[in-house]
């Protein structure tokens, strides 16, 4: 019988390994799995390098992580902290090497790692100061910029309902990067708002599939606070 | 001051999302960048359909919900609460942003700290060391939006002008701007020059051309 649910946050976490490349979910508050992030701070992995679209909110989850000295390298699109200057501490004090990246060209980047697709080119950059090193070409009279895939070794998501195969649905914009994420690492952990039977999750909703996932647990936490 | 700048009405920020609003057609799929161009979606009456993207995957945004009717997991990308109107349906960023970069937008409106007649932009940071840089969609929703549309205040804060020959702060996308709404006028881009739709009431010619760098055209 295939079930993926784990018992606890440190079952779900173990064997992540220093110097990691970990995919986060989650844009701002909504969608991200903050007690998979608090759980890693516990774990003690570091020298990490995290992938998420901001860097965190408030004092917990990534915040934390990054007040923590964990994170050697942010690969992020906005990197700000909703009321904190976390981050903003640790760049200007070069405690932390950043790549700023496009947000599309993230979320692509990890779903073409996802799609097995090494590197694309993509429109977004062109002439600017993120693309000053990156090879351009020219398709049918435009330009495009050359981006490789962005793999992880972990990726942690939050879903709303998962079942024991690890299908998963999310709640409205809580979906956001967490099915590239999930698609996109060698280990996929879930921490989920609710627990569904096996055929109990409609097929045509499923919006993650089980293949993509492999470690859930299951965190009933409430409402994500912005 | 001059009797002409005496009478001179000056769009509010309301007045020039406005402005933009009254241009957008219906059927038309437009997203919205933060600060005055959110405002635009007030001024679409809801009679005229129009399908509002928030990059963080919500097709078809409504209107803010009032306090008993938020929906924790509902925002848009400047993580605000927000509502989704019949018809709408949540994608992940991907998709998201496939509609973006695959030129499926009808219409993007955003904010900018300066424009040139070639229609580049600049509107993601100040300095080539920005203290932290910070991008999010913006040049993405800039490459590749059908129409890019810029409402931002003619002049910026030290009075300098916005319409400019060369951009002074780091590019967010080359060739992109087609029209411009400030605080004073309406202008399409157009190579060489910025052609003059509209001006505020009471704005004339000789005060539009001093507080514009780059040519400008009336006819």
């Amino acid at each position: 019988m295939i079930s993926k649910f784990v018992s606890s946050v440190a079952e779900a976490l173990d064997g992540v390994k220093n110097g990691s490349t970990v995919l986060l979910g989650g844009f701002g508050a909504v969608g991200q799995s903050v007690h998979l992030i608090e759980g890693l701070i516990e774990q003690g992995a570091r020298d990490l390098t995290i992938v998420a679209n901001n860097a965190g909110y408030g004092q917990v989850g990534l915040a934390r992580l990054l007040q923590e000295r964990r994170v050697r390298r942010l690969i992020c699109s906005f990197p700000r902290i909703a009321g904190s200057t976390i981050f903003e501490t640790l760049y200007k004090n070069r405690e932390i090497e950043l790549e700023l990246v496009p947000q599309g060209t993230l979320a692509e980047r990890m779903r073409a790692a996802g799609a097995g697709i090494p590197a694309f080119f993509t429109p977004t950059g062109v002439d600017t100061l993120l693309a000053a090193d990156k090879e351009v070409r020219e398709y049918h009279g435009r330009r495009y910029v050359l981006e490789e895939a962005l793999h992880g070794d972990v990726a942690l998501i939050e879903a709303w309902r998962a079942d024991r195969w690890g299908n998963l649905t999310y709640k409205q914009s809580g979906r956001n990067f967490n099915p590239v994420c999930a698609m996109a690492a060698t280990l996929t952990i879930a921490q989920t708002q609710h627990v569904a039977e096996l055929g109990e999750l409609d097929p045509e909703a499923v919006a993650t599939p089980g293949v993509f996932v492999d470690r859930i647990v299951h965190l009933p936490y409430g409402d994500p606070q912005l | 001051m001059s009797t002409t700048e005496t009478h001179m009405q000056p769009w509010t920020r309301d007045q020039m999302a406005q402005r933009a609003a009254q241009d957008i057609q219906e059927g038309w799929f437009v997203n919205l960048g933060i600060g005055i161009p959110t405002l635009v979606a007030n001024h679409v009456p809801t009679d005229k359909e129009v399908i509002f993207h928030a990059e963080n995957g919500v097709v078809g945004m409504g209107s803010a919900p009032d306090a008993e009717h938020i929906e924790p997991w509902l925002i848009n990308a400047g993580k605000q609460y927000v509502t989704l109107r019949a018809g709408g349906c949540y994608v992940h960023h991907a998709d998201s942003f496939s509609m973006i970069r695959g030129g499926h937008l009808d219409l993007c409106v955003l904010g900018a700290y300066d424009v040139n007649t070639r229609g580049d932009i600049a509107n993601w940071a100040l300095s080539e060391d920005d203290t932290a840089p910070a991008v999010g969609g913006a040049m993405d929703l800039a490459a590749s939006a059908k129409r890019l549309w810029v409402v931002m205040e003619h002049v910026n804060k030290k009075g300098e002008p916005r319409l400019v020959n060369e951009c002074r702060y780091p590019l967010t996308a080359s060739g992109s701007v087609d029209r411009i709404y400030t605080n004073l006028a309406v202008l399409d881009v157009r190579q060489t020059h910025f052609q003059v739709l509209d001006m505020a009431p009471g704005v004339t010619p000789e005060y539009l051309i001093a507080h514009t760098e780059a040519e400008l055209r009336f006819d």
